[in-house]
Formats: structure tokens, sequence, C-alpha cells
């Protein structure tokens, strides 16, 4: 039994308590994820998946209910450095170079220069950046830029990767590209990914499991189990079992969708 | 390569000096050929010539051209107005943006008092300082430049992207390091434009509040005694010293701007 990561029992989450405009993010959640596994979140808009991650992030804390992360409370886990953050918007900053970037949280952490250094080119390595190091972030391209995201979210080499519809803006092919480099450093890393998308092709070429959810309230409708083999490849799309998993997402979520 | 790059420079300023000319040809013309007098417009050949003659006496060091004791003097009132007023704004908008409360309740007074005409104080403040002290020139430039850097900091370190502030704090980063590492940064461009418009604001305050008296050697007093003495020439050869010295002032800051601000400057020429 491989250890879990996130265990998530019975969490609700409401904005705005005791007022007219309270909105009930999430209800009931309950959610356990192995180390090691790729679980995709997805749902219409308003399904309380971004909500999720941030909950397990600890950028907001839940209403009721219990949350660990690597067996400890959300807020030491942010503490112990123990997760990574992607978004849908690489969130650079703009005034320091690629390299300066993903040496930042390095930096706040009070690590070293010579460490820095090495970790940061390692990080870009992994992301094939490797010669990027110096260039200004708006140098590089939307994807690429995405990429740097994900090696400063990897420097700490945390077991957790959150990740918000990090491809969410880009192009379909350059999204295609992504998820495959994204399923060559989970390989290479050993990390467990958490990954929000509105992409049913998306999240099913990616994970190992996918977590339907529906909105108002926010809930978990059903996970799916995806049974293609690994290492998947250009090849997995044009499989029929990949086919037969699009139809059966896409009825979970028109099913979710019926009952409001 | 750079030869190209050259040319390629020359061709982009030939319109503007074309403008230039135009206009100089134009004036110059304009007043010989409709009879204009001097007292109405000086045509631009005998600013010029006057402006040089000033030039001589400054450069010559035989005897001391008013017009440039004028000049230093005024250029002092305006950099040290400047540097005290865009000084205490930074700083007053770092301190306050520390604590929410304190800027929004300071905010709505800083816009007020940006809108007030600042130099209507000019006479209250050669009686606080004294006429002929630089120090009531300096006051009033202080002032008017103090809202808009105060203003624009503030912005800048406030409008911060939403999901940068929370991968700062999923590093669990403090106040004081997000205020350094992404507040600060972030505000720079804000903050530079600020000080281009203030670099501006500042020569105008400092001109306009010397309208209202100081020592002689002054510009502003010099054009007012210049004009009032018939020598409009002169007066119009203060007049593009105070632009000269506007106009390098603005590019000062400019420069300081890209330097400071490295990741700005290619933009436009990434190719």
């Amino acid at each position: 039994m491989a250890a879990r990561v996130i265990e998530a029992r019975q969490i609700n989450k409401v904005f705005n308590p005791d007022r007219e405009e309270q909105v009930i993010a999430l209800q009931d959640i309950d959610l356990t994820v192995a180390s090691g596994e790729f679980v995709s979140l997805i749902g219409p808009s308003g399904c309380g998946k971004s909500t999720l991650l941030r909950l397990i992030a600890d950028l907001i804390e839940p209403s009721t209910g219990d949350l660990q992360v690597n067996d400890k409370s959300p807020h030491q886990a942010r503490i112990d450095r123990d997760y990574g953050m992607v978004f849908q918007a690489a969130t650079l900053l703009e005034w320091r170079s690629v390299r300066k970037n993903i040496e930042l949280p390095l930096e706040i952490h009070g690590f070293a220069k010579q460490e820095r250094r090495e970790r940061a080119q390692a990080a870009l390595e992994l992301v094939e950046l490797g010669s990027f190091g110096d260039h200004w972030p708006w140098q590089l391209s939307g994807g690429m830029q995405q990429r740097v995201a994900i090696a400063r979210a990897l420097v700490f080499h945390p077991s957790l990767l959150l990740m918000d519809e990090p491809f969410g803006a880009l192009d379909e092919f350059t999204r295609e590209r992504m998820n495959m480099e994204l399923l060559r450093i989970w390989r290479e890393t050993d990390t467990t990914i958490l990954f929000v998308t509105h992409s049913i092709a998306e999240a099913i070429f990616l994970s190992s499991r996918v977590v339907v959810m529906s909105p108002r309230p926010g809930r978990i409708t059903s996970i799916v189990d995806i049974d293609l083999p690994r290492p998947r490849s250009f090849e997995t799309r044009s499989r029929p079992r990949y086919h037969e998993l699009v139809a059966e997402v896409r009825e979970v979520l028109r099913d979710a969708h019926v009952l409001e | 390569m750079k030869r190209r790059s050259l040319r390629s420079r020359i061709q982009r300023l030939a319109p503007t000096l074309l403008v230039a000319i135009i206009f100089l040809g134009t004036w110059e013309l304009g007043v010989h050929l409709l009879g204009i007098r001097e007292f109405i417009l000086p045509p631009p050949s005998s600013i010029l010539s006057e402006f040089s003659e000033e030039l001589q006496i400054f450069m010559g060091a035989s005897g001391e051209s008013i017009l440039f004791s004028a000049a230093r003097a005024t250029l002092w009132s305006a950099v040290g107005g400047f540097v005290i007023g865009c000084g205490a704004g930074i700083l007053t908008a770092l301190v306050t943006s520390r604590w929410t409360i304190i800027s929004e309740a300071t905010m709505p007074f800083a816009i007020a008092a940006n809108s007030v005409p600042i130099i209507a104080f000019a006479p209250i403040m050669n009686n606080w300082f004294g006429i002929t002290n630089p120090a009531s020139k300096m006051a009033i430039v202080a002032v008017i430049v103090f809202f808009p850097a105060m203003i624009n900091t503030v912005r800048g370190l406030t409008l911060v992207d939403p999901g940068q502030l929370e991968l700062m704090e999923s590093w669990a980063a403090s106040p004081a390091r997000v205020l350094r590492t992404l507040r600060i940064p972030n505000a720079l461009p804000f903050i530079f434009s600020a000080l281009r418009v203030a670099s501006s604001l500042s020569v105008i305050g400092a001109v306009v509040s010397e309208f209202f008296g100081g020592p002689r050697a002054t510009l502003g007093v010099y054009i007012t005694q210049e004009a009032s003495g018939f020598n409009f020439a002169s007066a119009w050869s203060a007049i593009l010293m105070a632009s000269l010295i506007g106009i390098t002032f603005y590019v000062v800051v400019l420069l300081l701007e890209r330097w400071l601000m490295p990741w700005h400057r290619s933009l436009g020429d990434s190719g």
C-alpha cells in the first residue's frame, strides 16, 4: 500500500458564511491520493476544483472537515515546502531572468548561492530549457514560460505538484507537447500530481484517475480509473479504450449537469 | 551592421528634424515678412544670438552671465524640490501601503490634493521661508511633485498580480520579503512614470514660483524683468533656457529608468 499524499475527509468550504451571498464552494469532499499517482480534477466552472487545490495548498482553509497532506496539516506541509504550485498563467516575475525566477523560492528559504545555481540549472534542464537561464521571461513563448513555471515548482523537489489548468492558455499543439513533457517529468521525478483541467482529453491522456466534479454545490460526482497502459504516447489517443473513457467521462459530466 | 543602424536612425529622425526646420523657418520668415515687432514675437535668430552671447560670457569666464547663474539657481530649486518631494512621496507610500487601512484612508485626500493648484501657495511660501530663500521655491516644487509620486507608488505597490501573491504565500514568504521582492519591483514602472511627469512639473513649478518674486538671478525673475524692460529677445532666451533644463531633466530621468529597469529596455528592439 503506497503512502497517502492527500487525505481529505468530509471537506466543506463555504464562502461568505452567514450572509446572503453565501456560496457553498465544496460539499462533503472525500478524496485520497496515493504517492506517485497522477490525479485530475475535472468539471465545469464553479465546481470548486480550484478551491480544492487551494485548500490543499493552504492558501485558504476549509470550513469543516479533515485535510492532511503527507500526514500533516496543510499548513505544516506548506511550511515544509512539500508541494510546488503551477497556475494557468506562468506568473513569472518580469524583472527577473528565467534563472532568477527559478531561484526565487530557494532564495526566500535562504539557500546558499551555489546550491541555488545548481538546483535551478538542474530544474531548467529537466524542462529542457538548459540554455535559457539568462533570458528575460518575455523573450520566451507561452509554452516555454509555462515550463519555467514547472521548473520553479519542482526546484524544492516537492513530493506533490499542484497544477491549476497549467496549459489552459496554450494552443492545441503546444498543449499536447506539454502533456508529453509533463508525463516525462512525472516519471523522472516520482512526484505525485494533482491536476485541474477543463479538458476531458487532457485529463484522460495524463491521469491514473479522473475525479469528476459538479457545481452548486461543488462535489465529487464520480471517480474514473484510467486503465490505459503506460508509458502513454502519441498512439494512446488513437486506442479504442481511450475513446471509450472519453465517452464515459463525458457521460458522467452530462449526467451531473442534468441532475441540476 | 553599424552603418545600417546609423542610417536607419537618421531615417527615423529625419521627419522630426524636418518639422523642426519648417517650424523655425516659418517663424523666422513670418516675423520678417509680416513685419511683426520684436516685443510681440522676436525671430528665432535673435533669440539664438542672445542665447549664444550669454553662452560665450559663461564659457569665457570674463564677467558673469546672469542667464546662466539664473539657470543654475532655478535648476537647483527644481532638482532640490524634486528630490525632496518625490522622496517624501515614495516614502509615504511605502509606509502607508504597509497598513491598508491607512492608505485607503489617505488616498482620497492625496488624489484631491493632487488636483489643487499648488502654485497658488507660492506667495505663502515666500512668506514662510523668505522671498529670496531658494527654500520657498523648493517647497512649492516639493509639494507639487509629492502627490503624483505618492499616488503612483501606492498604486504600483498594491496593483500586484494575485497569482504572484499566492505563489509568495505558498513559499511562506514574510511580508517584508513580499514588499522587497514583489511589490517594490512591481511599483517601479509606476514610480518612473510619476518621476517623468514630476521632472517636467518641477521645472514649471520652480519658474512659475519665481514669477511671484525671488533673487534677481533666477529664470522666473529674469523673464519678468527682461520682459518689463522690453528686452524681449533676452526674455525669450531665458524661456529657451528653461525649456532646455526641462527637456534635459526629463531625459536624465528616462535614462535612469532604462538603467534601473533593464528588463523593459529591449522590448522594442528584440529583432
